[in-house]
């Protein structure tokens, strides 16, 4: 994979950087406008497929620091404890938790900063959707 | 068996005190029921289960329930105590206990549950449990392949009673077992009846289905005395006298358990007296009594259900303390052959005191309760009725006793008495020998004192009749027929043991002359059933992807043109062209344009790009529709599919251009019909009312309850989010399959 071109390789640190910025935007967005964990993990990931393609995939791997199945495992484990979490509170499985910080307790519409098990849930959806697709491509791509 | 009896700490190490104490813990705790129950007294409890199917834990212990559960709880106790002295220094002793205290709690929730879906997960797991519990020696293929058979024949019945417990729930409306009332006149009667019994039968090895039962004896000792004389097998007997107040009292199911018990008493009788290993005789005697169980539920009058219950308990306490009787006589001598085993009373004298006071109870002498038990059985078969097909009760009844004496003496008598064959025999430890003592002086002192046995057995076939009976059980009070039945009864045994060397030799030849044998026939079905599926999976499973999806598509097809043709409906096309702006031209001018790329170029490349063209036309589309979301990730997603589709066929091999064409006109049909039929099925759709309820629902409730205001992806992460947890799991589990496929592949090609 040396054979790709300087402007490939040039643009992809920019782009790279951008795309990881713009999943991790998209995923805290999602609750209320375009977006979630499943958009963000889509992104993200291609973030690292251009990283993969431009500089090849053990720099790639050396970049996301952890095995991709091991994020996709411990994504699917998070989101698990994010509904498990809700028998703490003695709600049903998967019932979503919040806790607003700041709110303003007359104005409804001003939550102040919404937390939620919802938000943790998400998360674990993005590392799922992001270690799944990075497992196959990367796999993929050393086979080659 | 004898040479994996060696000493491990004492009584097992902490696994084995978990297995003794936690059964010995719950007998305590059910004979402290036993006056409350004893009296006629039910104990309910309950807890939801699956509160959206309405299946209940619901536990209910009555006379019937609290006799198979103290039976279960007493043996298991002194079967575990035995089992840590048997088994206590082998490798595996651990794992014993698991499936142990695993198959005990199976079966005491089978005894108690009230609600018939609870029973048949315990049942399940009797049947799982035993599986183990029979494999227990794993290194062993004859071994493995009797367990399989046990829980093949035994998981079969099971599922048809699943089945059978549907149709009860159509029929009575209810699942719970007290509410179930009389279901005989019902039009699901019979199916149901058929269903249940298949699954009892399976399990309490009712002829044709008898023949897993001698061979789950590859199990250790202490196993087979525990399933074959108070629990496994005794699991389908249960069900039928707790199945008897809902589905017994008519004419098919009297004559269907007197005809299969009684067959299976005799069969299994003459059986147990041609066998020559000790513990296959006793199987053969465990099927005998599971027989006569049968047939006096199917007699079903009140002699005959306190008979059955009373021969239960009896059956219960000779048999446990026979199996583990012998299993002291392997342990010492090294052998369990009926012809070499002689004169062991010098040598063991205890345990000569247990086999003497278990086969006095299983010959039906007095004072021992086996007396009683079969007085009873003779008292219900003379009360049958004297004239023709009533006598069957009785003469089957008094063919199985009379074997039974021989079988009897057999194995607890002739090894013990006459010149010592094994001088270094031993006897067996304390742990061992506790357990056959105190069910042998449990079967004396309930004979002596029968009275001591009444408010059990009255609660217990009162449950079973489903009315209060009245119960008087006694040693003796007066001459009468079944006396002096029992006297020749006794004759006609001890003279069969006379001669039973020449019985044995006459009954083996005239097997093996027999033209049906069920253990071959067996073996012949399962390899049939293995062939059979491998022919099917090499016709089907032809490993060329490219059919696989052709048949795939074909199929989907196939369903569209069957709809359309059964419900006659035609799709009416209502379009107005003029409301086409010039975006939707553009759209669906650049996702034809790419279909039809997609279609004729003879490059795999250029065919993967242009689909990913129609995807991003589609996208659009989205777009265009205001769904913005899925808009997005349809575009992420066909990125992502052309990104590793381009990276796995740089693997692949130029496409074969007369290939292509040969098959191309074919796919031109597919895809054709597909489309068409997509199309017509969608404008169907589209020309029925959208039902606005769930979507009006998640727009008004969104943001109240779940703080967003974005539908779709609060109903992924909140509303819906168990399913999300499914499909991401799915997703997780399918990459890594997908990535241990790829390496595999990867290792296999560079060595």
């Amino acid at each position: 994979m040396t054979g790709t071109s300087l402007i490939i390789r040039a643009a992809t640190r920019l782009l790279v950087a951008l795309l990881l910025v713009f999943s991790i935007f998209m995923l805290l967005r999602g609750h209320n406008e375009p977006g979630g964990g499943f958009i963000g993990g889509l992104i993200g990931s291609t973030g690292f497929i251009l990283y993969a393609i431009a500089h090849g995939c053990s720099k790639a791997r050396a970049a996301l620091r952890v095995e991709p199945q091991t994020l996709a495992v411990a994504g699917l484990g998070i989101a698990l404890l994010a509904g498990v979490s809700a028998f703490l509170f003695g709600d049903a499985l998967f019932t979503g938790q919040w806790l607003f910080v700041g709110a303003d307790p007359v104005d409804e519409y001003d939550k102040g900063l919404p937390l939620s098990t919802v938000l943790v849930f998400d998360i674990g959806v993005y590392l799922v959707v992001m270690g799944s697709i990075l497992t196959l491509v990367f796999a993929l791509e050393e086979e080659v | 068996m004898a040479a994996k009896t060696s000493h491990g700490p004492p009584l097992g190490g902490p696994a084995g005190w978990v297995s003794i104490l936690i059964p010995a813990a719950l007998f305590v705790l059910f004979a402290r029921m036993l006056p409350e129950v004893g009296a006629g007294g039910v104990i309910d409890w309950s807890v939801a289960w699956v509160p959206s199917l309405d299946v209940e834990l619901a536990l209910r212990i009555d006379g019937l329930s609290l006799l198979f559960a103290l039976l279960i709880t007493g043996i298991g106790t002194g079967v575990a105590l035995y089992a840590s002295s048997y088994l206590g220094g082998d490798d595996h002793y651990a794992r014993f206990c698991l499936y142990f205290l695993a198959f005990t709690a199976g079966m005491l929730g089978l005894v108690l549950a009230d609600d018939l879906l609870a029973l048949f997960v315990f049942w399940e797991i009797t049947t799982i449990s035993s599986y183990l519990l029979i494999g227990y020696s794993s290194d062993d293929p004859k071994s493995r392949r009797n367990a399989l058979q046990a829980l093949v024949v035994t998981g079969t019945g099971g599922l048809a009673f699943l089945a059978g417990i549907v149709l009860i729930g159509t029929a009575a409306g209810t699942l719970r077992i007290s509410e179930l009332g009389d279901l005989t006149g019902h039009a699901l009667y019979l199916p149901i009846l058929i269903l249940v019994l298949a699954g009892a039968f399976t399990k309490s090895a009712q002829v044709p289905f008898h023949f897993w039962l001698p061979n789950a004896m590859a199990a250790p000792t202490p196993v087979s005395a525990y399933l074959h004389s108070a629990t496994m097998v005794k699991g389908g007997v249960y069900l039928m006298a707790r199945m008897t107040p809902s589905l017994g009292g008519t004419e098919v199911w009297g004559w269907t358990l007197m005809i299969a018990g009684g067959v299976t008493a005799v069969f299994a009788s003459l059986l147990a007296v041609r066998q020559t290993d000790i513990k296959q005789v006793l199987a053969y005697t465990t099927l005998m009594a599971l027989g006569t169980l049968t047939l006096f539920l199917g007699l079903g009058t009140e002699y005959a259900l306190e008979g059955a219950m009373l021969f239960l308990l009896v059956h219960a306490l000779y048999k446990a303390a026979l199996f583990l009787m012998i299993g002291i006589v392997d342990h010492g001598t090294g052998t369990r052959d009926a012809r070499v085993l002689r004169g062991l009373a010098r040598r063991m004298p205890v345990t000569f005191l247990c086999a003497l006071l278990a086969i006095l109870s299983m010959a039906g002498i007095p004072p021992l309760v086996g007396f009683v038990g079969k007085e009873w059985l003779y008292k219900a078969g003379f009360g049958a009725g004297y004239g023709g097909p009533f006598l069957w009760p009785l003469a089957a009844a008094f063919a199985a006793s009379a074997l039974m004496v021989c079988a009897a003496l057999i194995s607890g008598w002739r090894p013990f008495v006459g010149r010592l064959s094994h001088p270094d025999a031993h006897e067996g430890p304390w742990q061992m020998l506790a357990a056959p003592l105190a069910l042998g002086l449990l079967a004396l002192t309930l004979g002596v004192l029968p009275d001591l046995a009444e408010p059990m057995i009255f609660a217990a076939s009162s449950a079973v009749a489903g009315t209060p009976l009245e119960v008087d059980l006694y040693l003796f009070k007066q001459v009468e027929p079944a006396l002096i039945l029992s006297v020749v009864t006794l004759v006609t045994g001890v003279l069969f043991y006379l001669f039973h060397g020449r019985l044995r030799d006459g009954l083996a030849r005239a097997d093996a002359r027999a033209p049906v044998h069920f253990d071959p026939g067996w073996d012949r079905l399962m390899d049939a059933v293995a062939a059979g599926s491998k022919g099917l999976t090499n016709a089907i499973q032809t490993g060329v992807l490219r059919r696989y999806i052709f048949v795939t598509f074909a199929a989907l097809a196939v369903t569209l043109i069957a709809g359309f043709w059964r419900t006659g409906l035609v799709p009416t096309v209502a379009v107005d062209w003029g409301d086409l702006q010039v975006k939707h031209w553009a759209v669906l001018i650049f996702v034809t344009a790419g279909a039809l790329v997609t279609a004729f170029t003879d490059s795999r490349m250029t065919a993967i790009a242009a689909l990913g063209v129609v995807g991003i036309g589609v996208a659009l589309i989205f777009i265009i529709f205001g769904a913005p979301d899925v808009a997005i990730t349809q575009l992420l997603v066909e990125t992502l599919i052309v990104v590793l589709v381009a990276v796995a066929m740089l693997k692949l091999p130029p496409l074969d251009p007369d290939r292509v064409r040969s098959v191309r006109l074919w796919d031109l049909a597919l895809a054709a019909l597909l489309g068409i039929g997509t199309t017509a099925v969608m404008l169907l759709v589209l020309a029925v009312p959208v039902d606005r309820r769930i979507t009006d629902y998640y727009e008004i409730a969104s943001y109240p309850e779940a703080y967003g205001r974005n539908i779709v992806n609060v109903i992924l992460v909140d509303f819906r989010a168990l399913d999300t947890f499914g499909e991401i799991a799915v997703v997780a589990v399918a990459a890594i399959a997908a990535y241990a496929l790829l390496r595999g592949t990867r290792y296999r090609n560079d060595p």
